[in-house]
């Protein structure tokens, strides 16, 4: 056997040892799954019948994004509930969804017969604006004495009415 | 009216079961396994190997078995596992059977037995009941959590099983084999596996403890007098290990296991702490008497000296061997390993793959070792109960701590001790215990990553009651 084609296989072996390592590093990658973040948009906002093209045009109306910042001064930090069965409870406002329902899953699980299992949720805007949206629950929420029929931004310290039980936002 | 688009649902992706990468990284693995026969064959013969058929035909009916077995009974096992122990196993086969031509080595074999059998087959037998073992847990272990409930049959067994090899002779200086009629064991193999479910089943139930009733001194959670008492009854049997079975390797694996464990379960940095305090006095204390660890010792601090030389020149051999592969190897077939002789194709193993493969190779080999214990601690991350997180880390604790005691010693990094390379080594007990490890490794990761089952009926999801005004 000729010192070249040793020397070959010798290489050859190697390269291969080693593709076969990325490959496993590679398999390793593809293989990290977990969670999937998709696009939702709003579902069930009252011109749900609006096609999604137009859904999304209107996804973010340009006023909202011309004063970033604005709001941010007086942000609430807090989620109170001030009325009901968990009267007391706070929830800190670090920018993510809060859920409120009788549903296990949700932020703030409601022990309430009047309220729905996916009752409401609140989430912040892209200028960092606190906004109510009404799930489609059964007996509706309210923000102060008006029924919510959109998503609507929340003003620090107004009731939010769900079943027997009230939350604010609060500094 | 505003609508908002910073809105994101996340949820889980339907987990996929990648039985069918498995298949192709099996393939891989196995056409690793035959080129590296071939090179051997050419580089030795200049022809390729007679055997290379059958060989490849062996390599490809076990993996054929254990990835339909896994397909069948573990379908959403991890999909690296298996392949890469393949990998190693084929890879040990080759360089077993590559000392098996070695000139020297055979006149040895004939000159102090008489008669020379070769290795690789025997190995190639090993690697067939050890394929049988992996396919019986696969097939009775239906869930990791049947283990739980023999956390202290396991103790006891693993007991008499690190205790036995103090009664029967001592094979070159170490207690660590038993011998049944024609067969020889080496149970420690066997107890770590044993040692890793009782700490699990253990640790589990008592971990409240050793992580909570601690006091704050100096930045560190120092444990309550009492609750040091598992990790010294731990230390002096380690060390009772040490003293009558002078194996460094049994102890430090058992030892470093718990402590490992410990580490995990309550999240607490002080039990490292105590835990490496505790190892270096212990190994100091013995070593200042025992005659055998300190010959073992002397050996390690200075390999050339003249008292090793006579004694046993294999770790000077050995680090002869690293330094003559250099970066690229001299090529599968080509070195001169097979001059240490004793226990070349077992302990020693890594040498050969050093020299003939190099630092490059020897990377690879090493990183291939390091993805099975990645893959494992995975595995841990990923379960859902703490049983099966507490087992996954100890079994990739146990295979990771026994790498480095092999690897250290063949590298003179820490004195050398009896055990063996998992997979590339040759021997029975080494080969089956790791295989039936990796089973277990596979069933865990299989319940890790199934995806949940849909949730029962929640009682909220009860009627709401409207409002009548």
């Amino acid at each position: 056997m000729s010192e070249l084609t040793l020397t070959v296989m010798r290489l050859g072996f190697l390269a291969v040892l080693w593709l076969f390592v990325i490959v496993a590093v590679q398999v390793i990658r593809s293989d990290l799954f977990g969670t999937r973040v998709t696009q939702r948009g709003s579902r069930r906002t009252a011109n749900d019948a609006r096609p999604p093209q137009a859904r999304q045009n209107a996804a973010a109306p340009p006023q909202q994004r011309q004063q970033p910042g604005r709001q941010r001064r007086g942000a609430p930090t807090k989620l109170v509930v001030s009325e009901g069965s968990l009267t007391g409870t706070t929830v800190a406002l670090q920018g993510q969804t809060i859920t409120l329902g009788r549903a296990h899953d949700s932020t703030i699980v409601l022990d309430d017969d009047y309220a729905s299992s996916r009752h409401a949720r609140i989430y912040p805007d892209r200028d960092g604006q606190w906004i109510v949206e009404d799930l489609g629950s059964t007996n509706g929420t309210y923000l102060d004495r008006t029924r919510l029929t959109t998503p609507t931004p929340v003003p620090l310290g107004a009731p939010i009415r769900i079943g027997k039980t009230v939350i604010e936002l609060r500094k | 009216m505003s609508v908002v688009t910073n809105t994101t649902t996340i949820g889980a992706i339907d987990a996929p079961s990648r039985r069918n990468t498995e298949l192709m990284m099996m393939g891989f693995a196995i056409a690793i396994s035959v080129f590296a026969y071939a090179n051997v064959g050419l580089a030795i013969d200049g022809k390729l190997p007679s055997g290379m058929f059958g060989y490849g035909a062996g390599l490809i009916l076990l993996g054929g078995v254990a990835h339909l077995v896994v397909r069948k009974f573990a379908p959403y096992a991890d999909p690296l596992l298996l392949p890469l122990a393949t990998l190693l196993n084929g890879l040990g086969l080759v360089l077993i059977w590559r000392l098996d031509q070695s000139q020297r080595l055979i006149q040895r074999a004939e000159y102090l037995y008489g008669e020379y059998s070769p290795d690789a087959p025997k190995q190639l037998l090993y690697s067939a009941i050890g394929v049988a073992f992996f396919v019986a847990v696969l097939v009775i272990l239906k869930d990791h959590r049947i283990l739980q409930r023999y956390t202290y049959i396991s103790m006891a067994v693993a007991l008499v099983l690190l205790i036995l090899p103090m009664f029967f002779p001592a094979v070159n200086g170490a207690k660590i084999w038993i011998s049944l009629g024609p067969f020889t064991i080496q149970p420690g193999e066997f107890a770590k596996i044993l040692i890793a479910v009782f700490f699990s089943g253990y640790l589990m139930v008592k971990r409240d403890a050793l992580a909570l009733a601690s006091r704050r001194f100096m930045g560190m959670y120092l444990p309550r007098g009492r609750d040091l008492g598992p990790i010294i009854t731990i230390w002096a049997l380690s060390i009772l290990i040490l003293v009558f079975e002078t194996d460094l390797g049994t102890s430090l694996l058992f030892f470093g296991l718990f402590v490992v464990m410990l580490y995990v379960a309550t999240e607490r940095t002080s039990w490292i702490v105590f835990g490496l305090l505790m190892s270096a006095v212990g190994a100091v204390g013995v070593a200042s008497f025992e005659p055998h660890v300190q010959s073992r010792v002397n050996a390690w601090l200075d390999p050339f000296a003249k008292a090793t030389m006579e004694q046993s020149d294999q770790i000077a051999q050995s680090l002869m061997a690293f330094g003559s592969g250099g970066t690229l190897g001299t090529g599968l077939g080509q070195g001169h390993s097979d001059l240490i002789m004793f226990a070349a194709n077992a302990d020693f193993i890594l040498s050969t793959v050093a020299e003939e493969l190099g630092l490059a190779g020897m990377m690879a080999i090493l990183l291939i070792y390091g993805l099975i214990v990645e893959r494992g601690v995975r595995t841990a991350l990923a379960a859902r109960d703490p049983f099966g997180k507490l087992l996954a880390i100890g079994l990739s604790g146990a295979f990771a701590i026994q790498i480095f005691v092999v690897a250290g010693g063949v590298m003179g990094l820490i004195p050398l001790s009896g055990m063996t390379m998992p997979f590339l080594a040759y021997g029975g007990s080494s080969v089956l215990a790791n295989w039936a490890l990796i089973a277990i490794l596979i069933r865990i990761s299989d319940t890790a990553r199934r995806p949940a089952p849909a949730p029962a009926p929640s009682p909220d999801a009860e009627m709401t009651q409207v409002v009548r005004p």
